[in-house]
């Protein structure tokens, strides 16, 4: 079973996904246990602290907005563990969606350059896409092995 | 007093750990911070309407938002648009939502962009500006002063005072803020003493300034308010200039305000006091670097070319050490001077007065209006001839006073 990182890391179904072919899925919903309020489009958590920008150091440099490092602080942990990946790109709100280009350009970035079997998507807009979409995880997914669907 | 609903439009303050400190200043002023409900399928259409093309998701959001608030689908008091310090995309939605919603409606508008450091006592004034537009537009309607009133500024530097009657000032106080209870006792004094009143006359207070809340209770103030509308009252109030827009400039020994108003009612505000280069106390520090009166400054400046002296720091430290490497390289005085206004003018003009809608009559108020140099090279900048109101020193003082004469019990 392999620790897999997936972006959108809010993704319910990406995570479903990935626990239902036997390994486990790195999502936000790992690390944000307690959504109180919905101020931001990703149901952010506001148990947040002025402390966690500063943990986000360790991913993003001062001159970096607090707002990323912030989120850094969250999912940069989860980085860390990442044995493999599946990116899901220009998915559809409702997939799941993280509120911070900038934050997402530096995630895809900082797992592409781990150098960890990472699985790149299109978010898929026909029905036979979809299909070849689900396939495709599928096939990843048994590649990394030690899963079992 | 009912409460102030404030709409939320943001990227990113939950993740810096500000979303409390944001909620705490409103709940301060009686307010309630909300976030506009949206559907998706509302997002999408509202941020391809609006024709900005950026990537952030919780900015697109920020955009439907305002969208919803304009076109009346949400209701709201006032509106407070938070983004990151330093991240462009944002800076852009910002400032675009914040003229979108002046233009588009009457709903006060401010904006803000924090850090992890950004604490509620930072916001608090903003939030008490925006929440007295949404709460007082009938006491900021106010065109006259009627009646005997006093106003009180504690300002960081100096604390003003006057007294009015019947709508003229008869008398004034000014001295550098000391301690704050005593020095507003002293300014008072003076004030009275010039008008010729005794305390116990005059028949209403205001006060302003970062010492209002003390000095108002010391004093039994009808009016306690923070500076950024006093002062927008009182600079189109002296200034004349009561209907239709106008914007005003305050370089503070502090911080500094740059208001946009609307029939003497700010629409757009900003507050910057980061940085010690871009105020007034950089000025003094001129001053005193080359030996004169800061009321000497204004006129030395007049006289000097600013071009001639390389500026080009923010800081207040290093900008005072190229006025002495000036100085020791043989600048003549006139030139450091005039550098030192234009410095102050460009710092603000650049940090400042991008974030509002520049529209004339552009009124300079505060202390460092007096300073000549300082208005020519910000006029200079702007491209406008700037006006400096008689008792320019004294706006909150006056805006005060103004403001107070709606408190004065009818027998």
């Amino acid at each position: 079973m392999a620790n897999v990182f997936i972006y959108p890391t809010t993704s319910l179904i990406l995570s479903d996904l990935v626990a239902r072919f036997g390994h486990k899925p790195l999502s936000a919903a790992l690390q944000v246990r307690e959504i109180i309020q919905t101020p931001g489009i990703e149901s952010p958590p506001l148990q947040i602290t002025p402390e966690d920008p500063k943990k986000g150091l360790r991913w993003a440099a001062v001159e970096v907005p607090s707002g990323v490092r912030g989120r850094m602080a969250i999912y940069g942990p989860l980085l860390d563990r990442a044995e493999a990946a599946i990116i899901v790109n220009n998915a559809e709100y409702s997939f799941g969606c993280m509120g911070c280009a900038r934050t997402n350009e530096l995630l895809t970035f900082l797992i592409r350059k781990k150098g960890i079997p990472v699985l790149d998507l299109e978010y898929p807009t026909t029905e036979e896409e979809g299909v070849e979409f689900v396939a495709a995880i599928r096939q990843f997914l048994d590649s990394l092995g030690g899963g079992g669907s | 007093m009912s409460r102030v609903r404030i709409a939320q439009l943001s990227c990113g303050p939950e993740y810096s750990g500000v979303q409390k400190e944001i909620n705490e200043a409103a709940a301060a002023v009686d307010a309630d911070i909300f976030f506009p409900d949206m559907k998706l399928a509302d997002i999408r259409k509202s941020y391809s309407d609006f024709g900005l093309d950026i990537r952030s998701p919780d900015l697109k959001l920020a955009i439907a938002r305002a969208k919803a608030l304009v076109e009346g689908r949400v209701e709201a008091d006032a509106v407070f648009i938070a983004t990151c310090f330093r991240c462009a995309e944002a800076a852009i939605v910002r400032n675009e939502l914040r003229r979108y919603i002046h233009e588009h409606s009457r709903l006060p508008v401010v904006s803000y962009s924090f850090t992890e450091r950004t604490t509620a006592g930072t916001l608090l004034t903003r939030m008490e500006a925006l929440t007295t537009i949404a709460r007082r537009r009938a006491l900021l309607a106010r065109e006259v002063q009627e009646g005997l009133t006093m106003g009180v500024d504690s300002g960081s530097s100096t604390t003003k005072a006057v007294v009015m009657k019947d709508n003229r000032i008869i008398g004034s106080g000014w001295l550098p803020t000391t301690g704050v209870i005593r020095s507003a006792d002293e300014a008072v004094d003076q004030a009275l003493s010039a008008a010729g009143v005794t305390r116990g006359e005059i028949q209403a207070v205001g006060t302003t300034g970062y010492g209002r809340f003390l000095v108002g209770e010391h004093l039994k103030a009808d009016l306690v308010q923070e500076e950024l509308t006093v002062n927008s009252k009182g600079a189109v109030y002296l200034a004349d200039a009561q209907h239709g827009p106008s914007t005003v400039i305050d370089i503070g020994g502090m911080d500094n305000k740059a208001i946009s108003v609307q029939d003497g009612i700010p629409g757009t505000f900003t507050m910057g006091g980061i940085c010690a280069g871009a105020s007034g106390r950089f000025l003094e520090m001129t001053a005193k670097r080359l030996g004169v009166d800061i009321t000497e400054l204004g006129p030395l400046a007049m006289k000097g070319l600013s071009q001639k002296v390389p500026m080009n720091s923010y800081c207040i430290v290093f900008g005072t050490q190229s006025l002495v490497n000036a100085l020791a390289a043989g600048s003549t005085p006139e030139d450091v001077a005039a550098a030192a206004c234009h410095s102050v003018a460009e710092q603000v003009f650049e940090q400042q007065l991008q974030e509002v809608d520049i529209k004339e009559p552009v009124i300079m108020v505060g202390g460092t209006s007096l300073i000549q140099g300082l208005v020519k090279a910000m006029g200079d900048l702007l491209q406008t001839q700037i006006t400096v109101p008689p008792y320019s020193q004294y706006i909150g003082a006056v805006g005060s006073a103004l403001l107070a004469s709606g408190f004065i019990r009818r027998e």
